[in-house]
């Protein structure tokens, strides 16, 4: 007798559950040769906005956290990617049409960057704040506190590690995200927020959605209850960025831009050392003036 | 016992002054006579209560959730859903009822139903402004002569058990204080005991107490049980001469519910159709989105009709739905989704 085939659903990742779309639509991925791969959900922009309501009720808990703590967490993330590390490998694989090793080697690279961030969980502010030296009787202390809910655009290209690479900075300093995932590669996405939610991220801490980034971008750009936006994700899209940078700009969103060439946006080299430069990119500096006497 | 008995019972407990008493008993003699002919018995015994409120057609409970699930999946589009969210504004009572009440928590609160969108003018203001009887006159000061009126939760709230001469002090307290609207609760213990007499005679007594202030009368349909009790206490209610009938104190979960409102609106509708005197609707407590608002808008329009489209017969109680009305309210004005920075914090921090 033959098996009947167990099907999956894939489905968007908000506020730790994973619902369907309110829109109840789907779409069809292909892998890079154009076979069928799965349905996904093609997201609204009220998925956004759900989104959104999950993630700013989990961001003051993740705030509150500590350093310590966000960086076990973080960890963990890459723990449970190794252990569905085959799953990963195929996955970017089918998505990215490179061949086995290569997937193999950008997952590696995608849990190793898990665990780079992870350490740096308690290490940025020393990096980034301290003690000024000011002329008066006044302890000046500066550090960096997070920025709130961080919206990204997700790289289109690099769907696994280009995908690590934007939200583990974000979520590293005590923001929450809503990620919108590469619109053409969405299935190494979903099984990340599947990791996600069996890793100890505090449901709501990543959202993830599937679908266009074109039809969402513009509501997360001009949603006044988000802090940030991280534009990476336009690149090899026909999105007008400048527009988003515009509709942010009226809640004086921070807004990081795509890395320009001179075709316009492109995706950077994943592959290299990122620095500080993304986890800076969705930090506010605070500064703590203390009476001091002698 | 017997209706003098009643009205001896009453009056004596309530000590008020003689002179009093005889218009009293008249008032609660003019309420009995009524019921009474309503009924068509000879007196208005448990017995024959009992009869009436049991021959009334029971609920069909699946039925009554399918139909309110229906009307919850009405797709509402944008011109309608902007109406709709300034109508469910102004039929909001805006609540607080918290034993750590302040007198500036109460005066934020009705500051807040003034102005409730500082950044558009153009918003309606909420109905009433409602919280406990000592804070009536901390509101009625803030309010003036606005136009929101103040309702007063009385009778005990929220258990309801207290002997009736408490519970008339209560009201009259909140009258004198400036109070526009009692909101009292019905003795659910004795609704539950079968003693619908003694419900209906409290109604009277409050309905009295009450002077020219409308009544709500709560029903607390979470300690109801069924929704066939939901529809005899919202008959008795009517008949002891209830101004509105509402769900709940907001402190029993389930609150508001859609399907007992439901039922809820098809007794004010046949009570309309029976006597003629048109009854208002409040269901409180457990209403947070602008969503939730529309349902039960659309059930109301579809269940009683259209003619309980307006703040005088048709009332939410709530504090938090406010906020999420002004959201979507200032998300079709200016066409982006906006977040709890741009809402006036109604209840400052108590901590300093």
């Amino acid at each position: 007798m033959t098996r009947v085939e167990v099907k999956k659903t894939y489905k968007l990742y908000v506020g730790g559950a994973f619902p369907r779309s309110e829109s109840g639509r789907s779409y069809a991925v292909s892998d890079a040769r154009g076979q069928f791969l799965a349905n996904a959900s093609l997201a609204s922009r009220k998925d956004a906005r759900d989104a959104v309501v999950a993630a700013r009720k989990a961001q003051p808990g993740w705030a509150g956290a500590t350093a310590y703590n966000r960086g076990q967490v973080l960890y963990r993330v890459a723990e449970v990617m190794e252990s569905r590390r085959t799953q990963f490998v195929e996955e970017t694989r089918a998505a990215e049409g490179v061949t086995p090793a290569r997937a193999a080697a950008l997952v590696d690279a995608a849990i190793d960057r898990w665990v780079w961030y992870a350490g740096w969980s308690d290490k940025y502010p020393q990096v980034l704040g301290g003690l000024n030296p000011v002329a008066g009787p006044f302890f000046d202390i500066s550090l960096p506190e997070p920025t709130g809910v961080v919206a990204a655009l997700a790289p289109q290209g690099s769907s696994l590690l280009g995908l690590v690479s934007v939200v583990a900075p974000i979520i590293v300093t005590g923001n929450t995200a809503v990620v919108l995932a590469s619109r053409e590669r969405p299935v190494p996405a979903i099984t990340l927020a599947e990791s996600l939610a069996t890793s100890d991220v505090p449901g709501g801490v990543v959202n993830l959605l599937t679908g266009d980034p074109a039809e969402m971008a513009p509501w997360l750009a001009s949603h006044r209850d988000v802090n940030a936006i991280d534009l990476t994700g336009v690149a090899g899209t026909a999105i007008d960025w400048a527009e988003l940078e515009r509709a942010a700009a009226d809640n004086l969103k921070r807004v990081r831009r795509p890395r320009l060439s001179q075709d316009g946006p492109t995706e950077p080299d994943w592959s290299a050392n990122l620095g500080l430069d993304r986890l800076t990119a969705f930090v506010e500096t605070k500064t703590v003036w203390h009476p001091k006497g002698r | 016992m017997t209706t003098a008995a009643a009205d001896a019972t009453a009056d004596a407990t309530t000590a008020e002054v003689d002179a009093n008493t005889d218009a009293n008993a008249t008032t609660d003699a003019a309420a009995i006579e009524h019921a009474r002919a309503l009924l068509g018995v000879s007196r208005l015994t448990n017995a024959a209560l009992t009869r009436w409120l049991h021959g009334l057609p029971g609920v069909d409970q699946v039925g009554c959730e399918a139909r309110a699930g229906a009307l919850g999946t009405r797709s509402i589009k944008s011109a309608s859903k902007a109406w709709a969210i300034d109508l469910a504004i102004s039929m909001i009572d805006l609540t607080t009822l918290e034993g750590n009440d302040t007198p500036g928590k109460v005066r934020g609160l009705a500051a807040k139903a003034l102005t409730p969108d500082p950044s558009d003018p153009t918003t309606p203001r909420p109905a009433a402004v409602c919280v406990y009887g000592d804070m009536v006159a901390i509101a009625r000061n803030t309010l003036g002569d606005s136009g929101v009126r103040v309702a007063a939760v009385a009778t005990a709230f929220p258990s309801g058990r207290a002997s009736l001469a408490v519970k008339l002090a209560d009201v009259a307290d909140a009258v004198n204080a400036g109070a526009d609207e009692i909101d009292m609760v019905i003795d659910r213990g004795a609704f539950l005991a079968g003693d619908y007499r003694t419900v209906f005679d409290q109604v009277v007594a409050v309905k009295r107490a009450c002077g020219t202030a409308r009544l709500k009368v709560i029903m607390e349909t979470g300690e109801l049980v069924t929704y066939d009790n939901v529809r005899r206490a919202s008959w008795l209610c009517m008949l002891a001469g209830a101004d509105f009938i509402k769900t709940s104190t907001g402190k029993i979960s389930p609150a508001a519910t859609l399907p007992v409102t439901l039922v809820m609106l098809e007794a004010v509708r046949d009570w309309r159709e029976t006597t003629g005197t048109q009854i208002g609707v409040k269901p409180a407590g457990g209403i947070r989105t602008s969503k939730d608002a529309v349902k039960f808008l659309v059930a109301v329009n579809e269940v009683a009709g259209p003619d309980w489209l307006e703040p005088h017969w048709f009332r939410f109680g709530a504090s938090s739905l406010l906020n999420d009305l002004l959201l979507q309210r200032q998300r079709l004005r200016i066409g982006a989704y906006s977040g709890a920075d741009y809402i006036a914090d109604d209840s400052p921090s108590t901590a300093y």
